[in-house]
């Protein structure tokens, strides 16, 4: 193990100052980032633990909505009430991933940060210029069932691992950070970024910035909602697609449809052009391939994730399905609705 | 109380030692404590072949706390010649050999070992060891390697060649309903929870305690006295407790011979665990191609088998696995062909796992089986009856027992094989398409010579002892049941010691052959102790056992009493204290014997099953659940139905794993396996496991090996895959002839139905 130093943070503006360091990382749950350190893919110079900050409460935001503490677990998290309640999208999201023992430690926070699985980024012996900028990308070319169809570069076909991201974009959340230069508020589709020239950078968060709050917005999808994962075997797996979808219905029609993928790109995949085809349309099986295929716009396979285009065609075809019939996929019956 | 219903062979008693291991009481390789502890972590290399040019490891030396830092530029001496490198179950060709020299045979071949006084202060130190090289050309894609496939000329002893009969070829062409298939298995890694570990324990006077993860102590302890140039005598390998293995630890694998390494070069005590990455470098079960060519009359008559296969081999060692005998063997078929050789890749070297050679070779059989019944247009139940063999058909003899046509029937009846529709995608439930599957098993049944101790103390306190392992198998159990059997002990009164090399001497835990051969041995040794007993007891004062033989006695509930009378009789601590013994203290070997030797020469000896396999599939996803199974067995006699099952519910999980999950996938650019973690490396989790259900045929066989035992650790993984593979296909209308069936394969439009 590499070595750091680690200081304890009892306060935002404490842990802010001690994390202003471009090797210095915020230690949470500590479910991604430790692994990545017996990995020697994570190399800090310093650890800065914030569990004693705060942040770790659930609470109605003024305006409506709910503002999710950072360092609230991901189960504690999916079981809150008014989250399972007002939120169903992202509590079924969030226990899609993982496993209960790993969700009773990782962060809201620490969800959004987490880092791609991708074999090369774990494989010190190998290039990735996610880990090594500038070394290449072994995946392009090499093994890469798991990895993008959507948004990748010449540079980096990585996925964002996240369930729980995939239903905040879908729910238009807000990521709360603090930094040096103060507080600011990051609309979830600017949070995470497309790999470029620059795959280094998961997201747009500035060194030293702590994220402290995830905002949901006050709006009401709870009777038409789905999260449907698909992966290699039913449970304790990453997505090789998942979609989320979130819809508003009038009758029987949609008035309002938001879709996130996940586990086909860089960061939870959103076109608000697909959406908009949806609105004031009928729920009817053309309509969901328009949107697919709209969703799709560009997708490109490497070789072996090449299935990966029309498994998602089919996983969002049937997510709308499940969302518009308000049959949501249930996360404890493995069964697909 | 009647003990011997109660605890015997035959009852379903607890694991003895499952208090131990669910309370954390039982120590693995890597959890015996030790003073003054020095901790080596392995640096694995990054090329797949080639040699190292420079290996830079002045920065890990810096680190305070870095005791030594070994390569193939310090590293003490070790034999010269590869014979003494070979362990007792180690194929022909010229052993791995840790550091011995600049030469890179396989990607994350271990290049160093860093010890220093801490975990972690070694583990950081590996990470600044930096080795160069200079890269040669290496092929890892087993396609490719098809252009090298060759036959060895020194066979592995394990080997059988498949016997040709008739004339297949004329057969084959000449029926008038037919199939040739061709199959893939993807590399599979045997990722026992714990991770290959040795501690090894630096005794002072140069002798060594080493505790590690193996199937075998006693090879361990052979290897490294050859490695090292030592006495057996000064080397004790302990493997109390072995968190699974499946055939990986049948080999002394690297990391003891570096700890021991170590250890003795600087006169310390080490411990050396590999990294979960780590396992994935070294044995593995082999990539396979096979070729299937089936031919039937239009009835359905069985009339010509093909059978040809390829394994993968590293460069180095010639791994060898019966592939092709067992389709050949179990059907009734006079024309029967079958082919076999191997393909070198630049891996590490491929071994054993769980069935060897038939997990692979009966699952695509039984495959090519369905697919033939399709052809022929007959349910492939009633197909394999139709075909079925009372004899051993490919070596012409008789079986000495095979209840397999029970297993079908009893199988089928719990399944409820008879309410299946033939037609494929015929039995669709919502979205699922509904599939029912079935496949046949075998596995040998095998007797390995094996010694016992027993040791009877006056207080009635019994101890049984051999070299044997306990993988998670139930040894301990099997063991213990074994002498409450013959001296009618109760199970608090019996301690068994295995996993030492300074026990009674056993074979290696493998081949499902331990249960019935150290069942024999400890059954053997009871007896001894029994008829001391006896003749003991028959001595005592107005004794009522004077005169009686073994037969008219019975030895039940601490008791020696006369069959016919129970009544009289005498209490076992009775006639230790009134004979003034102290111990009774044993040692027997059992062994085939000429009748055995003969019997084996003349009959086969199989374990056979019959799975049954329901599967659900999202039409439109292709998600699959294997929602039903079952296994009907024919093993002989069962020791434990409790521990058996137990046996059974692995081997179906893990072929449920060949078939949906397993895969390690290699990158052939840097001829490296790239989804080395638990993450990316898929085996079943509880949500991919539904209801299975195992049966036991009767069948009595006296004659398989003493105790009328089979073995079970293997059978429950051979044919399991075909099963949930033919389901598939009877739900979907898909043959996917690659394991395993990922998802990708159901909705790729591309593979043909």
């Amino acid at each position: 193990m590499n070595r750091f130093s680690f200081t304890r943070a009892n306060s935002v503006p404490e842990a802010v100052r001690a994390g202003g360091g471009a090797d210095t990382r915020f230690l949470a749950g500590g479910t991604n980032l430790i692994d990545l350190m017996k990995e020697n893919v994570e190399r800090p110079s310093a650890l800065v633990d914030i569990n004693r900050v705060g942040l770790a409460g659930i609470e109605e935001r003024p305006g409506g909505g709910l503002r999710l503490g950072a360092l609230v677990s991901n189960a504690d998290t999916a079981y809150d009430r008014r989250v399972a309640e007002r939120y169903p999208l992202l509590a079924c999201a969030i226990l899609a991933g993982a496993s209960p023992q790993l969700r009773n430690a990782a962060t809201n926070g620490g969800n959004l940060n987490q880092r791609t699985r991708c074999y090369y980024f774990y494989d010190t012996a190998t290039p990735c210029n996610k880990r090594n900028p500038g070394t290449g990308c072994g995946a392009i070319g090499g093994v890469n069932r798991i990895h993008a169809i959507l948004g990748a570069s010449p540079s980096c076909i990585a996925t964002n691992p996240s369930d729980m991201c995939v239903a905040l974009a879908a729910l238009n959340a807000t990521v709360r950070v603090t930094g040096p230069d103060g507080e600011r508020e990051i609309a979830f589709a600017d949070y995470h970024r497309l790999p470029g020239d620059a795959p280094q950078h998961d997201n747009t968060l500035r060194t030293g910035e702590l994220v402290t709050a995830i905002d949901l917005p006050d709006e009401d999808f709870s009777a038409h909602h789905t999260y449907l994962k698909l992966r290699d075997r039913l449970s304790y797996a990453f997505a090789l697609v998942s979609v989320a979808v979130a819809l508003r219905m009038e009758g029987d029609r949609i008035a309002e449809a938001r879709i996130a993928l996940g586990g086909v790109a860089h960061k939870p995949w959103r076109v608000p052009a697909a959406e908009q085809a949806l609105a004031g349309q009928p729920a009817s099986a053309e309509n969901f391939d328009r949107a697919a295929e709209l969703l799709l716009r560009g997708a490109q396979g490497q070789g072996h994730n090449d299935f990966k285009i029309g498994l998602a065609r089919r996983a969002i075809r049937r997510a709308l399905r499940q969302a518009a019939a308000g049959t949501p996929q249930s996360q404890t019956d493995k069964r697909i609705a | 109380m009647n003990v011997l219903q109660n605890v015997g062979i035959g009852s379903a008693i607890n694991r003895v030692d499952g208090l131990q291991k669910v309370t954390g009481r039982a120590r693995y390789a890597a959890e015996h404590p030790v003073p003054g502890l020095l901790h080596g972590v392995i640096v694995s290399g990054a090329i797949p072949k080639g040699r190292i040019v420079t290996l830079e490891d002045s920065e890990a030396r810096a680190v305070p706390g870095v005791v030594e830092v070994l390569s193939h530029k310090n590293r003490p001496h070790v034999a010269w010649f590869d014979r003494s490198h070979k362990d007792m179950v180690a194929p022909p060709g010229s052993p791995f050999k840790a550091l011995y020299d600049d030469k890179i045979l396989f990607s994350g071949q271990p290049i160093a070992l860093v010890i220093a006084e801490s975990f972690e202060v070694a583990r950081y130190a590996a990470s600044l060891v930096r080795a160069s090289y200079e890269v040669e050309p290496h092929n890892t894609d087993f396609h490719k390697a098809q252009a090298e496939r060759f036959m060895p000329s020194k066979k592995r002893d394990t080997y059988h060649p498949p016997k040709n009969r008739g004339d297949a070829d004329a057969a084959f062409a000449a029926a008038p309903v037919k199939v040739s298939a061709e199959y893939h298995l993807a590399t599979e890694h045997h990722n026992p929870m714990e991770m290959h570990a040795s501690t090894v324990v630096w005794e002072g006077d140069g002798s060594l305690t080493v505790f590690d993860k193996t199937q075998g102590p006693q090879n361990v302890r052979d290897y490294l006295a050859g490695v090292f140039g030592m006495s057996a005598s000064t080397i004790r390998v302990m493997n109390p407790f072995v968190g699974g293995a499946f055939g990986s630890g049948l080999r002394p694998q690297y990391q003891v011979y570096l700890a021991v390494m170590a250890a003795r070069m600087l006169q310390r005590s080490v411990r050396v665990v590999m990294t979960r990455q780590q396992m994935f470098t070294h044995g593995h079960r082999p990539e396979a191609l096979q070729s299937v060519q089936l031919g039937a009359e239009r009835d359905g008559t069985m009339t010509a088998i093909r059978n040809s296969a390829t394994t993968s081999t590293s460069r180095y060692e010639n791994n060898m696995e019966d592939v092709v005998i067992w389709g050949m063997m179990n059907y009734a078929c006079e024309n029967a062909a079958g082919e076999y050789a191997i393909a070198p890749v630049d891996t590490a070297t491929s071994t054993d796992m769980r069935a060897p050679g038939a997990a692979t070779g009966m699952t695509f059989f039984e495959m090519a089986v369905d697919e033939l019944a399709y052809a022929a247009g007959i349910d492939p139940l009633e197909f394999r009856l139709k075909n079925y063999s009372e004899t051993d058909q490919m070596n012409g003899t008789p079986f000495t027992s095979k209840a397999l046509r029970e297993a079908y029937a009893e199988g089928a009846e719990a399944f409820g094989w008879s309410r299946r529709s033939q037609a494929p995608r015929s039995m669709k439930e919502g979205r699922e398409l509904v599939g029912w599957g079935v496949a046949t098993g075998m596995w040998d049944a095998m007797f390995s010579k094996t010694s016992a101790s027993a040791r009877l103390s006056a207080n009635g306190h019994l101890e049984v002892a051999s070299a044997a392992s306990d993988i998670g198998t139930g040894t301990y159990t099997v063991m213990t049941q074994a002498a409450a059997d013959t001296l009618g002990l109760p199970v608090e009164q019996i301690a068994v010691r295995l996993g030492d090399s300074s026990l009674p001497k056993a074979p290696v835990e493998g081949g499902s052959w331990m249960a019935a051969s150290v069942g024999a041995a400890v059954q053997l040794a009871c007896r001894s102790v029994a008829e001391k007993l006896l003749s003991a007891a028959a001595k005592m004062q107005n004794s009522p056992l004077a005169g009686a033989s073994m037969e008219a006695v019975r030895f039940s509930g601490g008791r020696i009493a006369l069959r016919d009378d129970p009544a009289r009789g005498v209490a076992i601590t009775e006639v230790m204290r009134a004979s003034g013994t102290d111990v009774i203290a044993v040692e027997e070997t059992a062994s085939a014997g000429i009748s055995g030797m003969i019997s084996q020469m003349r009959k086969s000896r199989n374990t056979h099953s019959a799975i049954f396999v329901e599967v659900r599939v999202d039409e439109e996803l292709g998600v699959v659940r294997v929602t039903r199974v079952v296994n009907a067995v024919a093993a002989g006699r069962i020791i434990n139905p409790k521990t058996a099952r137990s046996q059974i519910l692995g081997g179906v999980v893990m072929g449920i794993s060949m078939a949906l999950h397993e895969e390690s996938m290699t990158d052939h650019r840097y001829g490296r396996f790239m989804n080395h973690n638990y993450a990316e490396y898929h085996v079943p989790v509880n949500a991919d496991i539904h209801d299975i259900q195992v049966i036991f045929v009767d069948e009595p066989d006296p004659e398989v090996t003493p105790l009328g035992v089979k073995g079970l650790g293997e059978i429950g993984i051979v044919g399991t895959a075909a099963a949930v593979a033919n389901a598939i296909f009877h739900a979907t209308g898909k043959r996917v002839r690659a394991l395993p069936i990922t998802i990708d394969k159901l909705v790729d439009d591309t593979v043909a139905p």
